[in-house]
Protein backbone atom coordinates (compact mmCIF):
# COMPACT_ATOMS: atom_id res chain seq x y z
CA UNK A 1 0.00 0.00 0.00
CA UNK A 2 1.53 3.18 -1.11
CA UNK A 3 -1.59 5.94 -0.52
CA UNK A 4 1.16 9.13 -0.47
CA UNK A 5 4.33 9.90 -2.64
CA UNK A 6 6.61 11.98 -0.67
CA UNK A 7 7.74 14.40 -3.33
CA UNK A 8 10.36 17.68 -2.74
CA UNK A 9 8.28 18.02 0.77
CA UNK A 10 4.98 17.12 -0.11
CA UNK A 11 2.89 14.40 -0.30
CA UNK A 12 1.01 13.51 -3.22
CA UNK A 13 -2.31 11.40 -3.03
CA UNK A 14 -1.21 8.31 -5.50
CA UNK A 15 -4.79 7.40 -6.09
CA UNK A 16 -6.34 10.76 -8.19
CA UNK A 17 -2.65 11.10 -9.62
CA UNK A 18 -2.98 7.23 -11.12
CA UNK A 19 -6.91 8.34 -12.27
CA UNK A 20 -5.23 12.09 -13.92
CA UNK A 21 -2.47 10.20 -16.05
CA UNK A 22 -5.60 7.36 -16.99
CA UNK A 23 -7.50 9.56 -18.07
CA UNK A 24 -4.62 11.57 -20.36
CA UNK A 25 -3.30 8.09 -22.03
CA UNK A 26 -6.85 6.78 -22.05
CA UNK A 27 -8.46 10.43 -23.94
CA UNK A 28 -5.00 9.88 -26.25
CA UNK A 29 -5.90 6.02 -27.19
CA UNK A 30 -9.31 7.06 -28.10
CA UNK A 31 -8.11 10.51 -30.11
CA UNK A 32 -6.12 8.19 -32.41
CA UNK A 33 -8.65 5.84 -33.04
CA UNK A 34 -11.40 7.86 -33.48
CA UNK A 35 -11.54 8.82 -36.92
CA UNK A 36 -12.02 4.27 -37.39
CA UNK A 37 -15.93 5.12 -36.01
CA UNK A 38 -16.27 8.48 -37.84
CA UNK A 39 -15.53 10.88 -35.08
CA UNK A 40 -13.21 13.47 -35.61
CA UNK A 41 -10.53 13.18 -32.82
CA UNK A 42 -11.10 17.08 -31.60
CA UNK A 43 -14.70 15.93 -30.56
CA UNK A 44 -13.22 13.65 -28.17
CA UNK A 45 -11.17 16.10 -26.44
CA UNK A 46 -13.99 18.75 -26.25
CA UNK A 47 -16.74 15.79 -25.12
CA UNK A 48 -14.32 14.63 -22.41
CA UNK A 49 -13.63 18.54 -21.26
CA UNK A 50 -17.25 18.97 -21.07
CA UNK A 51 -17.64 15.77 -19.60
CA UNK A 52 -15.26 16.13 -16.50
CA UNK A 53 -16.37 19.68 -15.88
CA UNK A 54 -19.93 18.98 -15.67
CA UNK A 55 -19.28 15.87 -13.29
CA UNK A 56 -16.91 18.02 -10.99
CA UNK A 57 -19.68 20.62 -11.34
CA UNK A 58 -22.47 18.87 -11.24
CA UNK A 59 -20.99 15.99 -7.96
CA UNK A 60 -20.77 18.85 -6.34
CA UNK A 61 -23.73 20.91 -6.84
CA UNK A 62 -25.54 17.65 -6.24
CA UNK A 63 -23.62 17.07 -2.55
CA UNK A 64 -24.56 20.43 -1.41
CA UNK A 65 -27.93 19.94 -2.60
CA UNK A 66 -28.53 17.47 -0.21
CA UNK A 67 -26.62 18.79 2.64
CA UNK A 68 -27.83 22.46 2.21
CA UNK A 69 -27.78 23.43 6.39
CA UNK A 70 -23.70 22.25 6.16
CA UNK A 71 -23.33 24.73 2.96
CA UNK A 72 -25.49 27.63 3.87
CA UNK A 73 -23.21 27.91 7.59
CA UNK A 74 -20.47 27.77 5.41
CA UNK A 75 -20.81 28.41 1.76
CA UNK A 76 -17.62 28.79 1.39
CA UNK A 77 -17.35 24.52 1.28
CA UNK A 78 -18.87 25.04 -2.42
CA UNK A 79 -15.38 25.40 -3.86
CA UNK A 80 -13.20 23.52 -1.49
CA UNK A 81 -10.88 20.89 -2.50
CA UNK A 82 -12.10 17.74 -0.05
CA UNK A 83 -13.37 14.97 -2.11
CA UNK A 84 -15.78 14.16 0.81
CA UNK A 85 -17.63 16.94 -0.66
CA UNK A 86 -19.29 15.32 -3.65
CA UNK A 87 -22.05 12.96 -4.76
CA UNK A 88 -20.49 10.84 -7.77
CA UNK A 89 -23.50 9.86 -8.97
CA UNK A 90 -25.08 13.31 -9.32
CA UNK A 91 -21.64 14.41 -11.00
CA UNK A 92 -22.20 11.26 -13.74
CA UNK A 93 -25.82 12.10 -14.18
CA UNK A 94 -24.72 16.19 -15.19
CA UNK A 95 -21.85 14.53 -17.14
CA UNK A 96 -24.25 12.23 -19.28
CA UNK A 97 -26.23 15.53 -20.18
CA UNK A 98 -23.82 17.55 -20.69
CA UNK A 99 -21.87 14.91 -23.08
CA UNK A 100 -25.67 14.20 -23.90
CA UNK A 101 -26.73 17.85 -25.10
CA UNK A 102 -23.28 18.67 -27.03
CA UNK A 103 -23.50 15.61 -28.66
CA UNK A 104 -26.55 16.11 -29.98
CA UNK A 105 -25.92 19.83 -30.95
CA UNK A 106 -22.94 18.70 -32.80
CA UNK A 107 -24.53 15.57 -34.70
CA UNK A 108 -22.36 12.44 -33.06
CA UNK A 109 -23.85 9.05 -33.30
CA UNK A 110 -24.56 7.96 -30.36
CA UNK A 111 -23.07 4.29 -30.74
CA UNK A 112 -19.94 5.44 -32.70
CA UNK A 113 -19.10 8.08 -30.28
CA UNK A 114 -19.53 5.32 -27.02
CA UNK A 115 -17.15 2.69 -29.52
CA UNK A 116 -14.85 5.75 -29.74
CA UNK A 117 -14.58 6.37 -26.36
CA UNK A 118 -13.97 2.47 -25.37
CA UNK A 119 -10.53 3.19 -25.20
CA UNK A 120 -10.68 5.27 -22.32
CA UNK A 121 -13.06 3.49 -20.75
CA UNK A 122 -10.80 0.33 -20.64
CA UNK A 123 -7.89 2.52 -19.71
CA UNK A 124 -9.81 3.67 -16.76
CA UNK A 125 -10.77 0.31 -15.85
CA UNK A 126 -7.30 -0.87 -15.13
CA UNK A 127 -6.57 1.75 -13.88
CA UNK A 128 -9.09 2.38 -10.82
CA UNK A 129 -7.81 -1.30 -9.44
CA UNK A 130 -4.54 -0.06 -9.35
CA UNK A 131 -5.77 3.40 -7.22
CA UNK A 132 -7.61 0.68 -4.81
CA UNK A 133 -3.94 -1.13 -4.52
CA UNK A 134 -2.46 2.17 -3.84
CA UNK A 135 -5.15 2.96 -1.18
CA UNK A 136 -6.03 -0.21 0.34
CA UNK A 137 -9.48 0.09 -0.89
CA UNK A 138 -12.04 -2.54 -2.38
CA UNK A 139 -9.75 -4.83 -0.62
CA UNK A 140 -10.06 -8.77 -0.95
CA UNK A 141 -11.57 -11.46 1.34
CA UNK A 142 -9.16 -13.71 3.55
CA UNK A 143 -7.32 -16.34 1.54
CA UNK A 144 -4.68 -18.57 2.24
CA UNK A 145 -3.44 -18.73 -1.21
CA UNK A 146 0.41 -18.73 -1.57
CA UNK A 147 -0.03 -15.10 -3.31
CA UNK A 148 -2.53 -13.14 -0.55
CA UNK A 149 -1.53 -10.19 0.58
CA UNK A 150 -1.29 -8.89 4.15
CA UNK A 151 -3.40 -5.85 4.19
CA UNK A 152 -5.70 -4.47 6.99
CA UNK A 153 -4.65 -7.70 9.55
CA UNK A 154 -5.79 -10.52 7.24
CA UNK A 155 -3.66 -12.19 4.23
CA UNK A 156 -6.21 -11.81 1.52
CA UNK A 157 -6.99 -12.10 -2.44
CA UNK A 158 -4.96 -9.37 -3.86
CA UNK A 159 -8.32 -8.61 -6.11
CA UNK A 160 -7.17 -5.49 -7.19
CA UNK A 161 -4.59 -6.81 -8.91
CA UNK A 162 -6.95 -9.59 -10.48
CA UNK A 163 -9.49 -6.85 -11.37
CA UNK A 164 -6.11 -4.81 -12.77
CA UNK A 165 -4.58 -8.09 -14.79
CA UNK A 166 -8.24 -8.87 -16.48
CA UNK A 167 -8.85 -5.22 -17.29
CA UNK A 168 -5.19 -4.71 -18.59
CA UNK A 169 -6.76 -7.60 -20.89
CA UNK A 170 -9.94 -6.33 -21.91
CA UNK A 171 -7.86 -3.36 -22.77
CA UNK A 172 -5.32 -5.43 -25.09
CA UNK A 173 -8.04 -6.83 -26.77
CA UNK A 174 -9.74 -3.45 -27.75
CA UNK A 175 -6.64 -2.07 -28.77
CA UNK A 176 -5.42 -4.84 -30.78
CA UNK A 177 -9.01 -4.84 -32.43
CA UNK A 178 -9.70 -8.46 -31.48
CA UNK A 179 -12.96 -7.11 -30.38
CA UNK A 180 -13.99 -4.78 -32.89
CA UNK A 181 -13.91 -5.37 -37.23
CA UNK A 182 -13.73 -2.12 -39.13
CA UNK A 183 -16.99 -2.02 -40.81
CA UNK A 184 -18.88 -2.97 -38.00
CA UNK A 185 -21.80 -0.66 -37.17
CA UNK A 186 -21.44 1.70 -34.13
CA UNK A 187 -21.80 0.37 -30.81
CA UNK A 188 -20.54 -3.61 -31.07
CA UNK A 189 -17.06 -2.59 -29.85
CA UNK A 190 -18.41 -0.84 -26.57
CA UNK A 191 -20.88 -3.29 -25.56
CA UNK A 192 -18.32 -6.57 -26.53
CA UNK A 193 -16.38 -4.22 -24.19
CA UNK A 194 -18.53 -3.49 -21.18
CA UNK A 195 -19.84 -7.69 -21.47
CA UNK A 196 -16.59 -8.19 -21.03
CA UNK A 197 -15.85 -6.03 -18.19
CA UNK A 198 -19.40 -6.71 -16.34
CA UNK A 199 -18.06 -10.15 -16.68
CA UNK A 200 -14.65 -9.78 -14.70
CA UNK A 201 -16.72 -7.80 -11.95
CA UNK A 202 -18.81 -10.56 -11.57
CA UNK A 203 -16.50 -12.72 -11.53
CA UNK A 204 -13.99 -11.19 -9.17
CA UNK A 205 -16.54 -9.47 -7.19
CA UNK A 206 -17.20 -12.67 -5.12
CA UNK A 207 -13.94 -12.89 -4.33
CA UNK A 208 -14.02 -9.14 -2.31
CA UNK A 209 -14.18 -8.61 1.32
CA UNK A 210 -15.93 -5.44 0.98
CA UNK A 211 -18.60 -6.39 -0.99
CA UNK A 212 -21.74 -4.29 0.23
CA UNK A 213 -24.28 -7.14 0.86
CA UNK A 214 -28.26 -7.24 -0.20
CA UNK A 215 -31.12 -9.11 0.43
CA UNK A 216 -30.50 -13.43 0.74
CA UNK A 217 -26.63 -12.18 1.26
CA UNK A 218 -25.83 -11.23 -2.60
CA UNK A 219 -23.88 -9.19 -3.23
CA UNK A 220 -24.98 -5.68 -4.60
CA UNK A 221 -21.97 -5.26 -7.06
CA UNK A 222 -22.35 -8.35 -8.18
CA UNK A 223 -26.10 -8.30 -8.89
CA UNK A 224 -25.29 -5.09 -10.70
CA UNK A 225 -22.42 -6.28 -13.07
CA UNK A 226 -25.07 -9.39 -13.83
CA UNK A 227 -27.88 -6.72 -15.16
CA UNK A 228 -25.11 -4.80 -16.92
CA UNK A 229 -23.66 -8.00 -18.50
CA UNK A 230 -27.33 -9.13 -19.28
CA UNK A 231 -28.05 -6.11 -20.64
CA UNK A 232 -25.15 -5.75 -22.92
CA UNK A 233 -25.48 -9.14 -24.00
CA UNK A 234 -29.35 -8.37 -25.15
CA UNK A 235 -28.06 -5.44 -27.11
CA UNK A 236 -25.30 -7.06 -28.85
CA UNK A 237 -27.93 -9.89 -29.86
CA UNK A 238 -30.36 -7.38 -30.92
CA UNK A 239 -27.42 -5.31 -32.97
CA UNK A 240 -26.29 -8.87 -34.81
CA UNK A 241 -30.41 -9.97 -35.58
CA UNK A 242 -30.13 -6.48 -37.48
CA UNK A 243 -27.34 -6.43 -39.07
CA UNK A 244 -27.96 -10.15 -40.46
CA UNK A 245 -31.38 -8.93 -41.17
CA UNK A 246 -29.91 -6.34 -43.66
CA UNK A 247 -27.53 -8.13 -45.34
CA UNK B 1 -13.88 -11.89 -32.89
CA UNK B 2 -14.76 -15.33 -34.19
CA UNK B 3 -18.26 -15.81 -36.57
CA UNK B 4 -20.78 -17.18 -34.31
CA UNK B 5 -24.19 -17.81 -35.84
CA UNK B 6 -27.15 -16.19 -34.26
CA UNK B 7 -28.03 -19.21 -32.26
CA UNK B 8 -24.32 -19.99 -31.36
CA UNK B 9 -24.46 -16.32 -29.99
CA UNK B 10 -27.57 -16.66 -27.92
CA UNK B 11 -26.37 -20.01 -26.28
CA UNK B 12 -23.08 -18.82 -25.53
CA UNK B 13 -24.66 -15.85 -23.85
CA UNK B 14 -26.79 -17.87 -22.24
CA UNK B 15 -24.20 -19.88 -20.72
CA UNK B 16 -22.29 -17.09 -19.75
CA UNK B 17 -25.39 -15.56 -17.78
CA UNK B 18 -26.28 -19.18 -16.20
CA UNK B 19 -22.49 -19.17 -14.95
CA UNK B 20 -22.46 -15.85 -13.66
CA UNK B 21 -25.98 -16.35 -11.76
CA UNK B 22 -24.43 -19.29 -10.09
CA UNK B 23 -21.08 -17.71 -8.89
CA UNK B 24 -23.25 -15.01 -7.71
CA UNK B 25 -25.31 -17.54 -5.82
CA UNK B 26 -22.04 -19.79 -4.71
CA UNK B 27 -20.49 -16.19 -3.64
CA UNK B 28 -23.28 -15.69 -0.77
CA UNK B 29 -21.85 -18.19 0.98
CA UNK B 30 -18.09 -17.09 0.83
CA UNK B 31 -16.71 -14.38 3.31
CA UNK B 32 -17.63 -11.04 2.25
CA UNK B 33 -18.96 -7.22 2.94
CA UNK B 34 -17.10 -5.10 5.74
CA UNK B 35 -18.81 -7.16 8.08
CA UNK B 36 -15.15 -7.45 10.41
CA UNK B 37 -15.45 -7.37 13.77
CA UNK B 38 -12.46 -7.43 16.14
CA UNK B 39 -10.02 -6.80 13.11
CA UNK B 40 -8.53 -3.04 14.34
CA UNK B 41 -7.25 -1.40 11.18
CA UNK B 42 -7.29 2.24 10.22
CA UNK B 43 -9.85 1.83 7.68
CA UNK B 44 -13.48 2.19 7.17
CA UNK B 45 -15.73 -0.67 8.12
CA UNK B 46 -12.97 -1.84 10.50
CA UNK B 47 -12.70 -1.69 14.77
CA UNK B 48 -10.76 1.71 15.40
CA UNK B 49 -7.41 0.24 16.91
CA UNK B 50 -7.22 1.35 21.04
CA UNK B 51 -4.86 3.76 22.26
CA UNK B 52 -4.17 5.55 25.33
CA UNK B 53 -2.26 8.87 25.06
CA UNK B 54 -1.78 12.44 28.17
CA UNK B 55 -3.26 15.43 26.95
CA UNK B 56 -1.83 18.85 27.50
CA UNK B 57 -2.66 19.11 30.93
CA UNK B 58 -1.25 15.36 31.95
CA UNK B 59 -4.78 13.88 31.90
CA UNK B 60 -4.81 10.34 30.39
CA UNK B 61 -7.62 9.25 27.62
CA UNK B 62 -8.53 5.89 26.38
CA UNK B 63 -9.78 5.52 23.02
CA UNK B 64 -11.80 2.46 24.28
CA UNK B 65 -13.31 4.46 27.61
CA UNK B 66 -15.25 6.55 24.80
CA UNK B 67 -17.23 3.54 23.15
CA UNK B 68 -21.07 4.74 23.13
CA UNK B 69 -20.11 8.43 21.86
CA UNK B 70 -18.83 9.71 18.22
CA UNK B 71 -15.37 9.89 18.26
CA UNK B 72 -13.48 12.36 16.24
CA UNK B 73 -9.68 11.25 15.88
CA UNK B 74 -7.84 14.23 14.11
CA UNK B 75 -3.57 13.89 14.19
CA UNK B 76 -1.90 17.28 13.44
CA UNK B 77 1.39 18.88 13.82
CA UNK B 78 1.85 23.08 14.42
CA UNK B 79 4.52 23.06 11.75
CA UNK B 80 1.48 21.89 9.72
CA UNK B 81 -0.51 24.48 6.83
CA UNK B 82 -3.16 22.26 6.61
CA UNK B 83 -3.71 21.08 10.00
CA UNK B 84 -3.62 25.14 11.08
CA UNK B 85 -5.53 25.65 8.57
CA UNK B 86 -8.32 23.23 9.50
CA UNK B 87 -8.38 24.01 13.31
CA UNK B 88 -10.71 26.95 13.80
CA UNK B 89 -13.58 25.13 11.33
CA UNK B 90 -12.94 21.85 13.88
CA UNK B 91 -13.39 23.95 17.15
CA UNK B 92 -16.33 25.64 15.39
CA UNK B 93 -18.15 22.46 14.77
CA UNK B 94 -16.84 21.22 18.22
CA UNK B 95 -18.85 23.99 19.99
CA UNK B 96 -21.60 24.03 17.67
CA UNK B 97 -22.32 20.26 19.03
CA UNK B 98 -20.78 20.68 22.80
CA UNK B 99 -24.21 18.79 23.89
CA UNK B 100 -23.87 16.00 21.76
CA UNK B 101 -22.21 12.60 22.46
CA UNK B 102 -19.24 13.76 20.12
CA UNK B 103 -15.94 13.59 20.97
CA UNK B 104 -13.03 15.50 19.26
CA UNK B 105 -9.48 14.35 20.16
CA UNK B 106 -6.56 16.23 18.70
CA UNK B 107 -4.03 13.90 18.61
CA UNK B 108 -0.28 16.04 18.09
CA UNK B 109 1.87 14.28 16.64
CA UNK B 110 4.61 15.37 19.41
CA UNK B 111 7.56 12.96 18.13
CA UNK B 112 7.74 15.35 14.89
CA UNK B 113 6.30 18.89 16.57
CA UNK B 114 7.68 21.02 19.02
CA UNK B 115 6.08 20.96 22.36
CA UNK B 116 5.77 24.68 22.99
CA UNK B 117 4.84 25.65 19.83
CA UNK B 118 2.09 23.42 19.70
CA UNK B 119 0.96 24.25 23.22
CA UNK B 120 1.51 28.47 22.07
CA UNK B 121 -0.86 27.39 18.92
CA UNK B 122 -3.72 25.69 21.33
CA UNK B 123 -3.35 28.73 22.90
CA UNK B 124 -3.60 31.28 20.42
CA UNK B 125 -7.15 29.46 18.70
CA UNK B 126 -8.24 28.75 22.28
CA UNK B 127 -8.74 25.40 21.54
CA UNK B 128 -11.42 23.77 24.01
CA UNK B 129 -11.10 20.09 22.56
CA UNK B 130 -8.69 17.71 24.43
CA UNK B 131 -5.36 17.61 22.34
CA UNK B 132 -3.32 14.33 23.15
CA UNK B 133 0.29 14.13 22.69
CA UNK B 134 1.84 11.30 20.59
CA UNK B 135 5.30 11.33 21.88
CA UNK B 136 6.25 7.78 20.60
CA UNK B 137 4.64 7.96 17.40
CA UNK B 138 1.88 5.35 18.99
CA UNK B 139 -0.91 6.46 17.31
CA UNK B 140 0.67 7.43 13.79
CA UNK B 141 1.92 4.00 13.82
CA UNK B 142 -1.43 1.99 14.67
CA UNK B 143 -3.41 4.61 11.96
CA UNK B 144 -0.57 3.85 9.14
CA UNK B 145 -0.74 7.98 9.42
CA UNK B 146 1.14 8.99 6.03
CA UNK B 147 0.15 12.69 5.74
CA UNK B 148 -0.56 15.31 8.28
CA UNK B 149 -3.58 16.20 8.98
CA UNK B 150 -5.08 12.72 9.34
CA UNK B 151 -8.64 11.90 10.89
CA UNK B 152 -10.81 9.75 11.99
CA UNK B 153 -14.37 9.29 12.24
CA UNK B 154 -15.25 6.83 14.39
CA UNK B 155 -18.42 5.62 15.71
CA UNK B 156 -20.27 5.21 18.80
CA UNK B 157 -19.28 1.26 18.24
CA UNK B 158 -16.15 1.79 18.00
CA UNK B 159 -16.10 1.07 14.27
CA UNK B 160 -14.18 3.46 11.46
CA UNK B 161 -17.13 5.13 9.57
CA UNK B 162 -14.60 7.21 7.06
CA UNK B 163 -10.76 8.25 7.11
CA UNK B 164 -9.72 11.44 5.17
CA UNK B 165 -6.16 12.12 5.31
CA UNK B 166 -4.48 16.05 4.12
CA UNK B 167 -6.58 18.88 4.10
CA UNK B 168 -7.60 21.74 5.62
CA UNK B 169 -11.38 19.79 5.76
CA UNK B 170 -13.71 22.31 5.05
CA UNK B 171 -16.61 23.36 7.87
CA UNK B 172 -19.26 21.14 5.34
CA UNK B 173 -17.25 18.40 5.75
CA UNK B 174 -17.08 18.25 9.10
CA UNK B 175 -20.66 19.39 9.94
CA UNK B 176 -22.15 16.39 7.12
CA UNK B 177 -19.74 13.95 9.02
CA UNK B 178 -20.38 14.78 12.49
CA UNK B 179 -24.35 14.66 11.76
CA UNK B 180 -24.11 11.18 10.32
CA UNK B 181 -22.07 9.91 13.11
CA UNK B 182 -24.76 11.29 15.87
CA UNK B 183 -27.73 9.88 13.48
CA UNK B 184 -26.09 6.82 13.89
CA UNK B 185 -25.57 7.34 17.70
CA UNK B 186 -29.37 7.05 18.11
Amino acid sequence: MFPYLNLFGAAIAVSPLLILVGLWFGSWLAEKRAAEHGIRAELIYNLMMIGLAAFVIGGRLSYAAQHLNAFTADPLSLISRNFGLFDPFGGAVAAALAVLIYGQGKEIRFWAALDAFTPLFAVLMAVIPAANLATGDAFGAPSSLPWAIELWGEYRHPVQIYEAIAAGGILYLVWSGRMWKTGEPGGFLFLRFTAASALARLIFEGLRGSSPIGLFNIRLYQLAAWAVLAASLVLLDRMRASVNTTE
Amino acid sequence: MPNLTQTQFRMLAAAVLIFGAGWMGISTSLPGGTDTPGIPAPKAGFLAPDFTLATLEGESISLSDLRGKAVIVNVWASWCGPCRAEMPALEAVYREYAGEDLVLLAVNAANQDNLNQAAAFVEELRLTFPVLLDEAGQVQRLYQVSALPSTFFIRPDGTIMEVVFGGPMAEALLRTRVEMLLQEAE
